[in-house]
């Protein structure tokens, strides 16, 4: 038998008292791709930041071609042709992609672009990649940088390559078209690992998949001998349904109407335009898009934290009947008006909570300026944090706990249970299953559509089309700042929102 | 394989786990950093002097303790440190970095002085103790507030403008000393109504510090309760974690910057009365001696909270006075006692990287069964 061409043998890794990998064992062979699978938290990441050099394990061994090897820092990686594309790129913006690729590797006489560029050109002609080697960093988008960051540890010669959640920022045409370069590297003996938590994805590309559940390594299972259920299995611990209960909308009534928005960002680029919708009550209503088509600029806009150009955003009052334009008012203005509306925010830690107070002075931050005294008051936020934490299940030592030092999903129970608590006519959440493990994400889901049931108007902006298309009542599709469609979620499929999410794309218009 | 001959570092530093360090373990570590600095120190001390490091210990804990006057005087520096790093501590926790607590203290002392030489027997005493309190508060204030101002409405950078602050208040302060000057031309104020002591705050039982001490002790609890229980505290600390979680919720930034930066002048305009009117009764560029800076320290080793800020003061103020006495009683220069306060708050500040992150030794690797 061959010898793999990297092998981890009982690699651990501790935090403190957090175990992020225990006895992690794997080998990955030449021309092979492994799949390394598990929720959020589960130690994917840090198991591929060992391997490249970033951390560096308390026990294990690696070895390399079959000889052992110590990996102290990236150089070194890269030393033993291991290349890691991150998730969230490395890229210098106002350079030009030769020039970010040759960074680093220069040589005595420095560097000569021109032989780089010719280079670059066969690494892309080899693997079909489309790529301009002149063209600069902030003209690209999303996917086109992902190949920049592909291309450069091929540059340096990597033969075993791991991608880190490649496929969360593209579209499924995208993905396919990633899939097809990396099935040909694989032609070419290279290892890839890739670290993913969609389960089709990993049906479809692997070779092998390696499981990982808290740290936990579960085994590893060839993907031909493998199915869906199998895998949810190994890796949530128990049989988990992955279904979701859609009702019908009733008494759906205008509730948000959104009339001709048009947006700049901080820097004068028009973010927005053209924007006409309207969210209903007793509906979810989803929103799709590429991440950076102007999602967040949408929902900070309605929420009053965006600086409108033109356009009007008027509020249907359920309890008055009167229409009020929420269009440049601040968020106590809005409030003021008795406008019930909840905003879970993509950036939960910086925005829809402090990480560094409690359970109980994050519950505050909607209601600490109720009274006329000058003094606080913590006893009905206390109880309030006490309900969320029995309801919702969230684990932390107390309700005095720091924000910050729970889990990803518990912070989110936290601020979703927040925002429904003050019982809102109009719920956004933006990315709320982000980072969550699938319990947690079904939790959420649940939580929307009781909302919706109530009677709430839902907004939803996701990633996941999947999940969009099963959760949502309408799915609108945003591609750089405009509309491109509103399609009902019970008939349109996957295909067709991933042809919208890139429709009409300007050069230079996404800020990805 | 197994014979592979492997070189692993000896050592790696890891972040400690997400759960918060148990009460007392982290305060085990600053008192081995305190106990490390001392042993650290002693070496030091025998290496370049020569001299026994117990007689300098011994020696430091007199210059602090021996005679009555010598606990009053630690008392009222204390006091007084104490008094304008609680004035830094709302702007720090809002994560504006006021650096200008000195030229504010400084105005708050050259308005009170203003008020003792210019208004001293043109009106009653009760109304020029109310001026003088009026005029240092508000002259605290305007100073911290002009910065304030202008990073509220233009982002400018508050550390070099509360900077360049202080060197104007020096220069003011100088002047208007060339120009009360006493004897004239002489540049210098000699203390003011030295006869009458008119302006001069209260001594209770015939002792000049406690007042000032009573004063300081009043408003570290207010700023206690300020910061912990009132709703203008609550929104200076979130405005200082995250400004785009308080635009979020709809405080209005601007408004919680200029308004913290107010109480943090006019908190400094008192340190500022209580040190010309209290004690030095003159004013001079030396007034704030420093203590708009070494505060910052006090303000950050204290984790922002006042009752810690306490014990924080008393440990540096502990050191200076300690390290002044060891310097002029064994005859060393005032350096050597720098060097070794320096090494103290070294240690100190250094003990919280411990507390942070460990350092974990490469156990010998078991050769894994195959």
């Amino acid at each position: 038998m061959a010898v793999p061409a990297i092998e981890l043998r009982n690699i651990t890794k501790t935090f403190g008292d957090i175990v992020a990998n225990k006895d992690v064992c794997l080998t990955v062979n030449r021309g092979e791709i492994l799949s390394i699978l598990g929720e959020n938290g589960s130690g994917k990441t840090t198991l591929m930041n060992m391997i490249s050099g970033i951390y560096f394990p308390d026990h294990g061994q690696i070895f390399i071609d079959g000889k052992e090897v110590v990996i102290r820092s990236p150089k070194d990686a890269y030393d033993y042709k291991i290349g890691m594309i991150h998730q969230h790129f490395k890229l210098v913006d106002v350079f030009s992609v030769a020039e970010n690729i040759v960074l680093g590797t220069e040589d005595e006489k420095g560097y000569n672009l021109k032989k780089s560029v010719g280079q670059i050109k066969a690494i892309c002609d080899k693997y079909g990649f489309e790529l301009d080697p002149e063209k600069k960093i902030y003209q690209m988008s999303v996917s086109e940088k992902q190949t920049v960051e592909i291309v450069k540890v091929l540059y340096k010669g990597a033969d075993i390559l791991i991608l880190d959640e490649p496929t969360a920022v593209l579209t499924p045409q995208e993905t396919e078209k990633l899939f097809n370069v990396l099935r040909e590297m694989k032609k070419d003996g290279k290892s890839i690992i890739i670290i993913t938590h969609k389960l089709h994805e990993v049906l479809s590309l692997s070779d092998k998949v390696a499981v990982l559940r808290k740290g936990e390594y579960i085994g590893t299972v060839n993907t031909a001998e493998t199915n869906e259920a199998q895998l949810t299995e190994m890796m949530v611990g128990k049989k988990v349904s992955l279904d979701i209960d859609r009702s019908d909308p009733v008494n759906c009534e205008d509730r948000l109407v959104v009339e001709d928005l048009e947006c700049m960002n901080r820097e004068g680029i028009k973010v927005l335009s053209n924007i006409s919708f309207t969210a209903k009550s007793g509906e979810i209503l989803g929103i799709a898009g590429i991440a950076g088509s102007g999602q967040k600029e949408l929902l900070e806009a309605i929420a009053g934290l965006q600086k409108v150009n033109s356009g009007r955003i008027i509020y249907n009052n359920p309890k008055t009947g009167q229409a009020d334009n929420l269009r440049d008012k601040t968020p106590m203005q809005i409030r003021d008006l008795g406008v019930r509306l909840s905003f879970v925010p993509e950036d939960r830690l910086g925005m829809g909570l402090v990480g560094n107070m409690d359970i109980v002075d994050n519950m505050m931050l909607r209601s600490y300026r109720r009274g006329k005294t000058l003094f606080l008051e913590r006893k009905k936020p206390r109880e309030l944090a006490l309900r969320i934490i029995k309801d919702l299940e969230v684990v932390t030592p107390s309700a005095s706990t720091q924000v910050r030092r729970l889990s990803g999903g518990n912070v989110q129970k936290v601020l979703v249970g927040r925002e429904i608590a003050s019982s809102p006519t109009v719920l956004m959440a933006a990315y709320p299953v982000r980072g969550l493990d699938i319990n947690s994400s079904y939790l959420i889901y649940n939580l929307l559509n009781e909302q919706k049931e109530k009677g709430v108007a839902v907004i939803f902006v996701g990633e996941d089309l999947d999940v969009l298309l099963e959760l949502c009542d309408r799915i609108m599709v945003i591609s750089s700042g405009r509309i491109s469609g509103i399609t009902d979620a019970r008939t349109v499929t996957k295909e067709e929102i991933g042809i919208l999410m890139t429709k009409n794309t300007k050069e230079g218009e996404t800020d990805g | 394989m197994a014979d592979n001959k492997v070189r692993e570092p000896l050592f790696h530093i890891v972040k400690r786990s997400k759960v918060a360090l148990p009460f007392w373990k982290a305060w085990l570590i600053r008192i081995i950093a305190v106990l490390a600095a001392l042993v650290f120190c002693g070496i030091i001390t025998k290496i370049l002097t020569g001299l026994n490091p117990l007689e300098v210990y011994k020696t430091m804990f007199e210059g602090v303790f021996k005679s009555e006057r010598k606990m009053w005087k630690f008392a009222q520096e204390t006091a007084m440190l104490l008094c304008v790093a609680l004035a830094v501590t709302p702007a720090f926790k809002m994560k504006f970095w006021n650096i200008g607590a000195e030229g504010q203290v400084l105005m708050g002392g050259l308005a009170t002085a203003a008020c003792m030489l210019l208004f001293a027997e043109k009106m009653p005493t009760w109304l020029l103790f109310v001026l003088m309190v009026a005029t240092s508060v508000i002259a605290g204030a305007v100073w911290a507030v002009i910065p304030a101002v202008f990073k509220a409405f233009w982002n400018t950078n508050e550390t070099l403008f509360t900077l360049m602050m202080n060197y104007i208040a020096i220069q003011l302060v100088s002047y208007f000393s060339y120009i009360w000057s006493n004897p004239k031309g002489s540049g210098k104020i000699n203390t003011i109504n030295m006869s009458t002591e008119i302006g001069w705050l209260p001594e209770l039982w015939g002792n000049k510090y406690i007042f000032n001490i009573l004063i300081v002790l009043t408003l570290t609890v207010l700023m206690f309760v300020y910061l912990r229980y009132s709703k203008h505290g609550y929104e200076l600390t979130v405005v200082g974690e995250s400004e785009n979680t308080a635009k979020y919720i709809g405080i209005n930034v601007k408004k919680v910057i200029i308004r913290t930066l107010l109480l943090s002048g006019a908190i400094c305009g008192i340190a500022g009365l209580l040190l010309v009117a209290g004690t030095d009764h003159t004013v001079s560029r030396d007034t704030a001696a420093g203590r708009g800076f070494t505060a910052i320290i006090v303000s950050w080793m204290g984790k922002f909270n006042p009752a810690y800020m306490i014990l924080t003061a008393l440990l540096l103020v502990f050191f200076d006075q300690g390290a002044t006495q060891v310097s002029s009683f064994l005859h060393l220069n005032n350096s050597f006692s720098e060097i070794i306060s320096g090494i103290i708050i070294f240690f100190i500040i250094g003990s919280e990287f411990f507390i942070n992150y460990s350092i974990k030794f490469r156990e010998k690797t078991k050769e894994a069964a195959k």
